[in-house]
């Protein structure tokens, strides 16, 4: 990349408030001009990056960087980039105009110059005429556009937009997404933008930042995220995705859903265990089974508009999800086809569980903030440092708490076909992945069990 | 139904007598030269013109102590409005602990009663050798006002955006600046408020002036009606004094009364 087509460059950003840490070494850059969206769920802290480039917050560590120039210690009065605020920030005692041209009176613009800057952008968010309005008798989507000409009037080289539109109701907000990217393309400028709708995200990006606990997920064009989402988390956040575990026989060769399909993706190695995702548009659904790929019984079939949403049993037991403009009919027997570039192979991030943790004694060992039994392994005794490794689906979730050592919150799930994947956050911050047949919906309080056969002990540094 | 709306009409009334019989009281008989209260001798206006001309020695003391009381609330509550104002900016961007800690500490000198206020700073200026004049009340004010100014502003400062401060700093704002066009503008009705409660407290304070006025002569009317009514009898020049000044606050209620109606009527029909 270019560095003089780069205009703000992030190295090992992190920031943490208190224990918790929002932000986890963020490398980035943004190209000048583009349109870039920071996408990821509440708390996955994309507002606060955005405050942090803007100056009303310091990175803990790490280098901010803006034409070069780092960016530590400039306050935000200082910086060549202005702020679309969430609840629009309007000076609720100055009018409209006053509001517009508050920065250019502060840089000393003269007096009509600021006249003409104000009416041109008053033009441009198609607010002429408003001038002499008080600021509280605007609606949402009116303040929304003098926050944006208030902040745009200054000619920003980088116009931070945070969450913008997400107090304004539906069809608004569809408005204002198609006038955003208009001004965007007039005016030239960067663009970051902050959001938690995916839809926005697709609808406005050209490059989207997909964030979750911290962490960047995947950095992409809207169609890169869409359709080589690079793992379970973007591909279940974007968009509408049939997640299921598979294994990699062979380059182009892969097989989930007891069955094996060809597909584009090479270089995973041999009988590799892999997440495998496919759009729910992407699969073809027909009443003729002599072509198809696979065969199912229709569960249930929704109309949503433009398409039908079916969830479909396959004869080997796994639940799909399908969108079609037919609808099939539940209790029809329905055959399948998926193409081979439709199908998205995943390298899995972990394979099994794998805590770190100290022998209390030859049988018992804690680890995740409490104290299990173990078995009794040679070679390991009491106040060694250990690594217990444990399947997905050996960890039981209990409901009454109190039964087990250690107690957790179901932080993410996952539907794959024939069971879930559920990320267990216990007390003491670790996750544990668990596959489970029981349903558990998010934020539940769960004990997390699991017996000393299951566990897999090895000591750390021999 | 009509006695019952009656004997409640009559209740309210009877309350309301009962509360401003005293200062109607004094208000009628500064029409009349008596001098004891409470004999009429017929209507004049004399001892509004000895106040006003102030022709003797008493309403001439009565006048300086006056002066001085005025001296002092104004300053002292200008003090505490700035001092209260910045001080709610700094608890309001506290967090927690912190916040809970100073908010209890600013509401202590509000309970403490005054006389011990007055106590502990007189023994404070003793101990500093600070010469008790002027400038110690006035100190002395500014410590008991201040904390009703805090008071005032925490709520503006909740109900305002948080974000607007930002926004003045992201429009190229020096904090300095934002503070003053963008802060005080929306905590301004708070700081009003906090004044006029300042000006007020510090007004009518006797404890506190009595211990920090030292020996230097000076008075205000609390300590000046003290004094004057240990040494017996009362300066007839009070009594149109407090006519006027209870007349002054009535006008500046309906005022504030009138421009909040009127406001509350615009705002419904916008």
């Amino acid at each position: 990349m270019n560095n003089e087509d780069i205009i703000i460059r992030l190295e090992h950003v992190s920031k943490s408030f208190g224990d918790k840490k929002v932000l986890d070494d963020i490398n980035l850059y943004v190209k000048k001009g583009e349109f870039i969206t920071f996408l990821g769920p509440s708390g996955c802290g994309k507002t606060t990056l955005l405050r942090l480039i803007a100056g009303f917050l310091a990175a803990d560590s790490g280098v901010i960087t803006m034409d070069g120039k780092d960016l530590n210690g400039v306050p935000p009065h200082k910086r060549e980039l202005n702020t679309v605020f969430q609840r629009y920030a309007l000076f609720p005692h100055l009018d409209v105009y006053d509001n517009i041209a508050f920065g250019l009176k502060l840089k000393k613009v003269p007096e009509d110059e600021i006249d003409r800057k104000v009416s041109k952008v008053l033009k441009l968010v198609s607010m002429n005429g408003y001038e002499d309005r008080d600021v509280n008798s605007l609606s949402g989507g009116q303040q929304q556009r003098i926050a944006i000409a208030r902040a745009i009037v200054n000619q920003p080289k980088v116009l931070l937009l945070d969450e913008p539109l997400a107090a304004l109701d539906l069809k608004m907000r569809k408005d204002m997404q198609i006038e955003l990217k208009e001004m965007h393309r007039q005016l030239g400028i960067t663009f970051i933008y902050v959001t938690h709708d995916q839809e926005e995200a697709l609808t406005l990006s050209d490059t989207i930042v997909v964030f979750n606990e911290g962490r960047i997920q995947q950095i992409g064009t809207p169609t890169d995220i869409y359709n080589e989402p690079q793992n379970e988390f973007v591909a279940d956040f974007i968009g509408e995705s049939n997640i299921l575990n598979g294994t990699m026989l062979e380059d182009r060769r892969v097989s989930f859903i007891a069955h094996d399909f060809d597909c584009v993706d090479e270089g995973f190695g041999e009988n590799v265990p892999v997440d495998v995702v496919v759009r729910p548009e992407d699969i073809y659904i027909m009443n003729n089974t002599e072509a198809a790929q696979f065969t199912g019984k229709v569960k249930s079939c929704i109309f949503k508009g433009v398409h039908y949403e079916m969830f479909v049993d396959t004869d080997e037991g796994y639940e799909i999800m399908i969108q079609d403009y037919n609808a099939f009919e539940p209790g029809s027997v329905v055959g399948m086809l998926i193409k081979p570039q439709d199908i998205q192979v995943m390298k899995k991030t972990c394979l099994l569980n794998s805590f770190e943790g100290t022998m209390t004694s030859d049988e018992s060992v804690s680890m995740l903030g409490g104290e299990y039994d173990c078995p009794k392994t040679e070679g390991i005794s009491k106040g060694d440092r250990v690594r217990i490794d444990v399947a997905f689906d050996r960890i039981d979730l209990l409901d009454n708490d109190e039964d087990a050592p250690v107690t957790g919150n179901v932080a993410f799930i996952l539907y794959k076909g024939n069971h879930y994947h559920l990320t267990v956050i216990t007390d003491s911050g670790e996750h544990v992945l668990v596959d489970t047949n029981d349903v558990w919906d998010k934020n539940d309080l769960v004990g997390v069990k699991i017996l000393p056969e299951d566990m897999h002990i090895t000591k750390i540094g021999s | 139904m009509t006695t019952k709306k009656l004997i409640s009409q009559a209740y309210l009334w009877l309350i309301l007598l009962v509360l401003y019989a005293p200062i109607i009281f004094i208000a009628i008989f500064s029409f009349t030269n008596a001098k004891s209260l409470g004999n009429w001798t017929g209507f004049t206006l004399d001892i509004y013109k000895s106040f006003f001309t102030v022709s003797n020695s008493a309403a001439e003391s009565l006048m300086d102590a006056l002066k001085s009381t005025l001296i002092i609330a104004v300053i002292a509550s200008a003090a505490s409005t700035l001092l209260g104002t910045l001080a709610a900016i700094g608890i309001f961007n506290l967090r927690g602990r912190k916040k809970k800690t100073i908010q209890f500490l600013n509401n202590i000198p509000m309970l403490n009663p005054d006389i011990i206020t007055g106590v502990s700073l007189f023994l404070l200026f003793v101990f500093t050798h600070v010469t008790k004049g002027y400038v110690t009340v006035i100190l002395s004010h500014i410590t008991f006002c201040t904390p009703y100014v805090v008071l005032n502003v925490l709520p503006k400062l909740a109900q305002m955006n948080p974000n607007i401060y930002e926004a003045a700093l992201d429009l190229g704002a020096t904090p300095f600046v934002a503070l003053r066009k963008v802060l005080v503008p929306q905590l301004r009705p708070g700081m009003i408020s906090g004044f006029i409660l300042a000006f007020t407290m510090s007004l009518d304070d006797f404890a506190v002036t009595y211990f920090t006025a030292g020996n230097s002569g000076l008075t205000t009317l609390s300590t000046y009606i003290y004094a004057d009514v240990r040494k017996g009898g009362m300066t007839p020049e009070l009594k149109p004094l407090m006519t006027i000044i209870f007349l002054f606050v009535l006008v500046v209620l309906l005022i504030l009364n009138v421009r909040a109606f009127k406001k509350n009527k615009q705002t419904e029909t916008e």
